[in-house]
């Protein structure tokens, strides 16, 4: 019986292994990940390694280029913005804030979307239609709109944005959850654990969640680079994160007026949210060939 | 001459434990009117030695023999245009799933006024009096108005049918049956295989035969091969090879048959295999 | 086929009117009284700031409210914009046109680069082409649009100068709106140059929106061709001794098809989100950028109005996309 509560460690490691071997196969999610890991010990070590404060402006630096071009200085390696801040360092502290809220609204996504899915799924009948119902409202709405609406309402902010994010990715958690539970449900495993006497909370979070994993994982990646552009956009829109915060899609914004004199203040944060949401693809792809076989054509 | 000559045919597949030969070596002949059965259980690599003959195998597939001639012509040094003249029309084949096999997109009439208009140039009108002809005769009730449904709208002895149909469209000289009955109700398969064999005389085609069930070979075959993990055990015409047969193999496969039981137990292949280990 | 289109259209209802609550409640959960919030920052005198309560029907029930909101609603009054000071739905209309002609132009050319890719990078399969353009297409789905819409002004505009940097055309030029679509008006007008005008100033945008949605329709393609061509029918269609050529346009195509389409849907809600970020970039005149200025011009009555429009539409075009489905795909259509 594949009843996951009674899995004995020895298969546990086993699966480990075997996910490793088929993620391993795929060359762009393993240079996703180290790519990925190098991302969060950069933002983990940003206090260190950083040469200059994050809002320290340096009058006698403004708008330098990249120590390779001529005027740059080798101090302020990717050159510094209007206000004579280092753009290397407020980078670095970008990353904080870009894997920051990807991890805060997945985890508020996550949470709510599988505890709404496994309430629809399990329960069915009216609580299922209201929960879907309001998850279709929700879609309805083109996300970043209803985001940007959402933090119009709450107040531009870091914090709002990453609320607003979350709740606009959702309901995609609920739907996959639900889906899953439904075909998992009426499963002999299911109905095992069930004349044994295994109480609906067991049933619903330790029976039929751990066998749904597999494709909340993926979607999980997916909404992780997904945050991290939204929350870029509502930045750039001036709604995320406010001056002087070092977020990549508020440095966007504060730099667009330079777009036609110094390019360097524009191209870098962008190159850095690219890198990092396409480092999350990658992984994500690798994750889905690796943990879904359903989905291994592609 | 023989209509299909084969000689030491060798079917490989790269996986990721090296090379998998799916069939080592195989011979076969089949003259022209001549009914030849393969037999041998799922994975014995016969369905894939006629795949290769039809290069039907996908490109990670190696195909190698010493001769592969249909007719006189030599099937492995064709180019890819040459050879589409001769499959789809001199040989033809159907499959085991004739659900699966049928595109859900288009109607049957579609399927197979496709085959006569692109294949022998009929137009329009003559294909579409050509393929109430052939749906005729393989037996499907209401032709005309049949050719206007899709495949998910008729049951799978009807797909059969209209396999059937598609593959005799063109007189061919060979037919291929791989499977043809196993995806069917018990008594759709005896329909099927009689419609075969009909077919099969009437038009004075080959016909391979390819089964796992030995009732069927009994029924319908002049010449038997018995393959086994893609070699050749037993190569006889039918009656002696169910009055004496001389491979191993081939007597498990008998045994397996329920109506040859003895004693408590049905004998398996497994059987023979645990024997061939000890031998 | 009239069943189904029912079934759709009793299905969508409830949602509708889930759309409405949205709008409407959205400037009730406004933190702070919704008068002095719509009146801005310069305050009212207490007549004009009881004139407005009635006017705006603060002083009733909220489901008083609500009812006199989808009324208004579903008569075509979504209300008046405090900037403007004219009606929601005429200014929407006004700016609509803009939008559509820069997403159709994004997903025309979204579709026509995406499709075929995928289907050669499908039949290529582990080719230099298909890891060429599969890892394109992950670079394009991972794109922050804002930023790469800068870099394309920086090189074609700044660098090269090809290309104008914002609005739908030239100044210089200038005749009626007759179908609001500038393509289409620019040749209608014969001035010379208007339509070479337009074009230029339409080619940036629509790269930067059709970015997400050619790199999803390329990778959906694929993964969809791919799948058919493992197909029992395929097999019988190469044994039929058809060319390659109509065993994939035809007899693979039109399968593999069938969830793109569903994809191509998808794109709509993606597009409006784009648009919200390209036309930002651009100056392009439409409702994206349109829905951004109010916002933060706290011009609440166009947030709420644009909010409701633009989610109806992208309902629409979901059903409508729907039903084409049910079209190409025979299993739909008869069941």
């Amino acid at each position: 019986m594949a009843d996951a509560t009674t899995l004995q460690p020895g298969t546990r490691r086993q699966m480990l292994a075997e996910f490793w071997f088929y993620f391993r196969e795929n060359r762009g999610a393993v240079i996703g990940l180290w790519v990925f890991l190098t991302l969060v010990v950069l933002a983990v070590l940003a206090p260190l390694i950083a040469p200059h404060g994050p809002t320290i402006q340096n009058r006698d630096a403004l708008l330098l280029p990249p120590f390779w071009q001529e005027g740059g200085r080798s101090a302020y390696l990717l050159g510094t913005d209007a206000i004579g801040r280092d753009i290397l360092t407020r980078l670095l502290y970008g990353a904080r804030f870009s894997l920051f809220i990807g991890v805060v609204v997945v985890a508020i996504a996550l949470v709510g979307g599988v505890v709404l899915g496994l309430l629809a799924g399990f329960f069915g009948g009216w609580v299922d239609t209201v929960i879907m119902r309001v998850m279709d409202v929700i879609l309805a709405f083109p996300s970043l709109l209803l985001a940007l609406v959402l933090v119009a309402v709450l107040g531009p902010g870091l914090l709002n944005a990453m609320i607003a994010i979350a709740l606009v990715l959702q309901p995609h958690f609920a739907r996959l959850t639900r889906a899953a539970v439904m075909a998992e449900k009426n499963r002999e495993y299911v109905m095992a654990a069930r004349v044994a006497g295994a109480g609906r909370m067991r049933l619903m979070f330790r029976t039929i969640l751990p066998n749904c994993l597999a494709p909340l994982i993926v979607q999980g990646t997916l909404s992780f680079s997904n945050a991290i552009l939204d929350a870029a956009a509502l930045g750039f829109l001036g709604m995320g994160a406010q001056p002087p915060t070092p977020e990549w899609g508020t440095m966007l914004a504060e730099a667009r007026e330079f777009i036609l004199s110094a390019w360097w203040v524009v191209t870098f944060p962008g190159l850095a949210i690219l890198i990092t949401v396409l480092a999350i693809n990658l992984m994500g792809d690798g994750l889905r060939d690796a943990l879904d076989p359903k989905l291994k054509r592609s | 001459m023989a209509l299909l000559d084969i000689r030491n045919l060798t079917v490989a597949f790269d996986t990721a434990t090296g090379p998998f030969k799916a069939v080592d070596g195989i011979d076969i002949t089949v003259a022209a009117h001549e009914v030849l059965a393969i037999v041998g259980e799922s994975g014995s690599g016969k369905s894939v030695s006629m795949l290769a003959v039809m290069g039907l195998l996908p490109d990670t597939a190696k195909v190698t023999a010493d001769k592969m001639e249909f007719n006189g012509q030599n099937l492995a040094t064709m180019t890819p245009v040459e050879r589409r003249r001769i499959i789809g029309r001199e040989i033809t084949m159907i499959f085991q799933e004739p659900m699966a096999s049928l595109n859900p997109c288009y109607t049957v009439g579609f399927q197979i006024e496709e085959v006569l208009r692109l294949n022998l140039g009929l137009d329009a009108r003559a294909a579409r009096a050509r393929a109430v002809e052939l749906f005729t005769a393989v037996g499907i009730p209401d032709p005309a108005g049949r050719l206007d449904s899709y495949p998910h709208q008729m049951s799978g002895g009807q797909c059969q049918r209209v396999m059937i149909a598609i593959a005799i469209a063109c007189k061919p000289k060979l037919l291929i049956a791989d499977e043809p009955t196993t995806a069917l109700d018990v008594t759709i398969q005896k329909q099927i295989l009689d419609l075969l064999m009909t077919l099969q005389e009437e038009q004075g085609m080959g016909l391979i035969l390819i089964t796992h069930d030995m009732g069927v070979v009994a029924e319908t075959a002049d010449r038997v091969v018995v393959q086994y993990k893609g070699r050749k055990m037993e190569e006889a015409d039918v009656v002696s090879l169910f009055e004496a047969p001389k491979n191993q193999y081939t007597r498990a496969l008998m045994s397996a048959l329920p109506e040859n039981a003895t004693g408590k137990r049905l004998s398996t292949v497994a059987d023979f295999m645990a024997n061939e280990a000890n031998a | 086929m009239i069943r189904l289109i029912l079934g759709k259209l009793a299905y969508m209802l409830p949602t509708f009117f889930g759309i409405t609550i949205v709008a409407f409640g959205f400037v009730r959960v406004l933190p702070g009284d919704p008068v002095l919030l719509m009146a801005g920052e310069r305050g009212l005198s207490p007549e004009r700031y009881k004139e407005m309560l009635a006017q705006l029907g603060f002083d009733r029930p909220l489901w008083a409210q609500y009812v006199e909101f989808l009324n208004r609603v579903l008569h075509g009054d979504l209300g008046t914009s405090l900037v403007t000071k004219k009606p929601v739905l005429g200014e929407f209309l006004t700016l609509f046109p803009a939008t559509v002609e820069l997403a159709l132009c994004a997903i025309i050319l979204a579709t026509v680069i995406g499709i075929p890719a995928g289907i050669l990078a499908a039949i290529k399969r582990g080719s230099w082409f298909d890891q060429l353009s599969m890892g394109t297409a992950l670079v394009g789905y991972s794109m922050p649009i804002f930023w790469w819409g800068l870099l394309l002004i920086i090189f074609f505009s700044g660098t090269l100068g090809w290309t104008p940097v914002s609005g739908r055309i030239s100044l210089i030029y200038f005749f009626p709106d007759t179908t609001g679509f500038m393509l289409i008006d620019s040749l209608l007008s014969g001035q010379k140059g208007a339509f070479a005008s337009a074009l230029s100033h339409l080619i940036l945008p629509t790269i930067v929106l059709a970015t997400i949605p050619l790199a999803v329709i390329a990778r959906q393609t694929r993964s969809a061709m791919l799948e058919v061509l493992g197909e029992d029918y395929v097999r019988t269609a190469r044994a039929k001794g058809l060319s390659p050529s109509r065993v994939i346009g035809v007899h693979a195509l039109r399968n593999a098809m069938i969830p793109v389409i569903t994809t191509i849907g998808l794109q709509v809600g993606v597009l409006m989100a784009g648009a919200i970020l390209t036309e930002t970039i651009f100056s392009w005149p439409g409702i994206g950028k349109w829905m951004v200025d109010s916002i933060s011009r706290r011009d609440y009555p166009v947030v709420q109005g644009g909010l409701l429009l633009i989610a109806a539409i992208v309902m629409i075009v979901n059903l409508i996309v729907d039903l084409l489905y049910g079209f190409i795909n025979p299993r739909i259509r008869h069941s």
